[in-house]
């Protein structure tokens, strides 16, 4: 699929295009537990060879391989395997939803469950985790309540927690560690750093574990995020879900074709990971080996979490008028939640039938808590619009000011 | 009673707060180890240790990113921008993120950050040294907006910034760092400890936020300035004998408007001075505040005396500096009209 270079301003392209075959025979996936596994006090200059390779544990049939098998039990697997079926059910019923014109807006994170969950799970609960819109599944792993703190905030109904100040899908809770989630991409990053220097401060344990999109690399805020890190020797990991897509733009214009995402760690001099995203138990492992490292005041570590974007970027983008159609089908590394169930029915601890009904159970929970939201009403109700106008003027300060006080008599609430 | 510039003031008032509470923490561009380039942070380090003051990278915008997720961890960050004239590649986590975090998250995640920022004109800076940016945050809701004109009001609303559960952003005009400024670059800066305001209590005081001083009563008309400006329109005051009441804002989000119209609504008359860019900057929105309260009151036009709408200048900042002749002219304008 090589183009060839008439001009010398490069511009990078993606692999395939509508009408191509798409075939990713060529890229190198390396070996399920092939890669070593250091001590998390190793010297970063001593594991560079980290961010170029992949880790993974399981391999085609499921079966765990190599240094990096975490210790991790069935009930946890089971757990993870469940959260991010619930986590798929959910996406698909409320994209259905945002079809039906229920709602503004919504954005799945189909084929990237693993990131958010195993990465969550490998951590304690007073860590603090900084997402991206595409992270649901953690807050789902936080013991987020679908109806209420979910679907209800998707629908800014009178239950949601944000009182319809936020755009559909950017969830909060203190509570549960889940930072507020924002418009503006990246700007998060270097807010865990500050999150976990706080933390260091305090004499703590608490790490920070902040998301960001391979496209969003590019921005400045991603490399304040490694220089403060690096600097401070902040506790804090700091992924980049490479899933190969920025909306339309391949992840070679955010310089991916150049070299990995995770060697951008390499100049910060902080160890930096490659990980196979679809791998639940090599993502669980390399951010328990990071987080290790954080606790023991080794500082941050950069990880790559190698994935792919199944599902248009969200309601508003159509991928099929910039990639082939079925991409999707062809990316090499599997489903992740296909890739867990096989490898719990592999240990014996699962069964294809277990996993039928498990899926109808949760399919049964996202309809009835839907029924509930619906009935609720949306957005486009005249009704439903105004249901937080009183606190329309709240939260801007900790306490309303004179100007904003008259404001609020002007609108008459 | 210790006697006290700008900078002293500020240093004691940082002092005070690192003694007092834990929490707080200050960084920036060289505050650490030297104290800061213009020493606002002089001794801190020493005193308080490297975890409580210390150095950042050249990195506005990482020095107010990690500041909110600091402030979001429990802490009261204090950072240092080194010019307000930098502080736009803080920017946007400023505008986007410090003033919006706690209506986005609905009052559950907050970040106490204070962005201090010497600013203004008046030094030989030119263009990227002489800003007054003040417009593009008092633009934004979410943010409080301070900018003392003496020693005395520098620390007590310093004080009463950091303890503040809302961001603010505190600008310091640079020229009064050591001194008043009447206007007249030939003179040679009178020193703080000949002025009242440069007796400052090295206890821990604060001072409202939110509040304007009348700092001269007067019958005929009412000046609003703010910052640098409060002593070049005293000066002119002074020179031309007029009776004239003015009115030092010291806080610019929330603005203290009762305190202005009631003033203009005794006097009929406003004239509304600042350093900045005249488009759009603070002055027009006094203006427009004070046309709303005291139309019917008034009786000339309201003035404004402002920076012209072009960048900083080097060679020629007296012409662009609003300097105690151009305020004369703009009070005499309303005077003028019977
Ligand atoms: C600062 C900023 N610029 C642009 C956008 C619009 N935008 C939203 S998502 C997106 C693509 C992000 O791609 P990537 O970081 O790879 O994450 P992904 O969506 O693939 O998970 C863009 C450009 C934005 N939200 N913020």
């Amino acid at each position: 699929m090589s183009h060839s270079a008439e001009n010398k301003l490069h511009v990078p392209d993606a692999m395939f295009r509508p009408g191509d075959k798409p075939d990713f025979s060529h890229l190198d996936v390396g070996t399920a537990g092939a890669v070593k596994r250091p001590a998390v006090d190793t010297n970063p200059a001593e594991m560079r060879d980290l961010a170029y390779s992949l880790i993974r544990v399981m391999d085609d049939n499921g079966e765990a391989k190599g240094e990096w098998r975490p210790k991790i039990d069935a009930d946890e697997l089971r757990k993870g395997l469940r959260i991010m079926l619930l986590t798929r059910k959910y996406d698909e019923r409320m994209f259905r939803m945002q079809r039906q014109a229920k709602m503004s807006f919504y954005l799945k994170c189909t084929g990237e469950e693993a990131v958010a969950v195993a990465a969550t799970m490998a951590l304690d609960d007073k860590d603090m985790l900084f997402p991206t819109y595409r992270q649901q599944g953690a807050f789902l792993t936080r013991g987020a309540d679908l109806f209420s703190e979910m679907m209800c905030q998707v629908m800014n109904n009178e239950l949601d927690p944000m009182q319809g100040k936020q755009l559909p899908i950017k969830y909060s809770s203190a509570e549960k560690g889940f930072f507020s989630i924002s418009g503006p991409l990246t700007t998060h990053y270097p807010q865990a750093v500050g999150w976990a220097m706080a933390s260091a401060y305090k004499g703590e344990d608490h790490i920070a574990l902040a998301w960001t999109g391979d496209g969003s690399t590019a921005e400045g805020d991603f490399h304040y995020a490694l220089q403060f890190a690096a600097t401070y020797r902040a506790p804090c990991i700091l992924n980049i879900v490479n899933n190969q897509w920025a909306i339309s733009s391949p992840q070679t214009i955010a310089g991916g074709e150049n070299t990995t995402f995770a060697a951008r760690g390499i100049g910060y001099g902080l160890p930096a990971l490659r990980v196979d995203g679809n791998d639940f138990l090599a993502v669980y492992a390399a951010t328990q080996w990071a987080a290790e490292r954080a606790r023991a005041g080794l500082g941050a570590t950069v990880i790559e979490l190698y994935t792919y974007r199944v599902e248009g970027h969200s309601t508003s983008d159509d991928p099929t008028g910039y990639r082939p159609k079925d991409e999707p089908l062809h990316w090499p590394l599997g489903d992740p939640i296909e890739r867990l169930k096989d490898h719990l029915i592999s240990i014996g601890e699962w069964t294809q039938e277990q996993h039928e009904e498990l899926a109808t159970e949760l399919e049964t929970y996202v309809t009835e808590c839907w029924r509930k939201v619906d009935a609720m009403g949306n957005i486009n109700d005249p009704e439903m619009a105004h249901t937080h106008t009183a606190a329309l003027f709240e939260q801007v300060y900790k306490e309303m000011p004179p100007h904003l006080r008259k404001q609020r008599q002007m609108l008459g609430v | 009673m210790a006697k006290m510039n700008m900078i002293q003031a500020l240093n004691s008032a940082h002092d005070n707060l690192l003694a007092k509470d834990p929490s707080v923490i200050i960084y920036g561009e060289d505050v650490g180890y030297f104290g800061g380039v213009f020493r606002v942070t002089h001794g801190l380090q020493e005193k308080y240790g490297k975890q409580r003051v210390f150095d950042a990278p050249i990195s506005e915008g990482g020095i107010v990113s990690t500041a909110i997720g600091m402030g979001v961890n429990g802490l009261r960050p204090v950072v240092e921008i080194q010019f307000a004239d930098y502080i736009y590649p803080a920017y946007d986590q400023i505008v986007s993120e410090l003033a919006k975090l706690r209506y986005r998250s609905n009052g559950m995640f907050t970040a106490p950050v204070t962005i201090r920022s010497p600013c203004g004109g008046g030094i030989r800076g030119g263009q990227t040294h002489s800003q007054s940016p003040e417009a593009c945050f008092t633009h934004v809701p979410g943010l409080k907006v301070v900018m003392p004109s003496n020693p005395y009001d520098a620390k007590g609303l310093l004080v009463a910034s950091i303890e503040c559960d809302d961001p603010v952003i505190f600008l310091e005009p640079k020229r009064l760092y050591n001194g008043p400024f009447d206007g007249n670059p030939h003179q040679s800066a009178v020193s703080w400890g000949t002025h009242p305001k440069g007796e400052v209590p090295e206890d821990y005081y604060s001072l409202e936020l939110g509040k304007a001083e009348v700092i001269r009563a007067g019958a005929d008309v009412t000046i609003v300035t703010y910052g640098t400006m409060v002593h070049v329109v005293e000066a002119a005051v002074k020179k031309a004998g007029i009776d004239a009441e003015i009115i030092d804002i010291r806080t610019l989000v929330p603005l203290d408007i009762d305190t202005i119209a009631a003033s203009v609504n005794k006097t009929g008359r406003c004239v509304v001075v600042n350093e900045a860019t005249r488009t759009g900057s603070f002055a027009a929105e006094i203006m427009s505040q004070v046309q709303e309260e005291c139309f019917w009151r008034l009786e000339a036009p309201i003035q404004r005396v402002s920076g012209w709408d072009t960048p900083y200048p080097h060679a020629m900042e007296w012409d662009y500096f609003p300097g105690q002749d151009r305020i004369l002219e703009a009070i005499n304008k309303t005077l003028d009209v019977k």
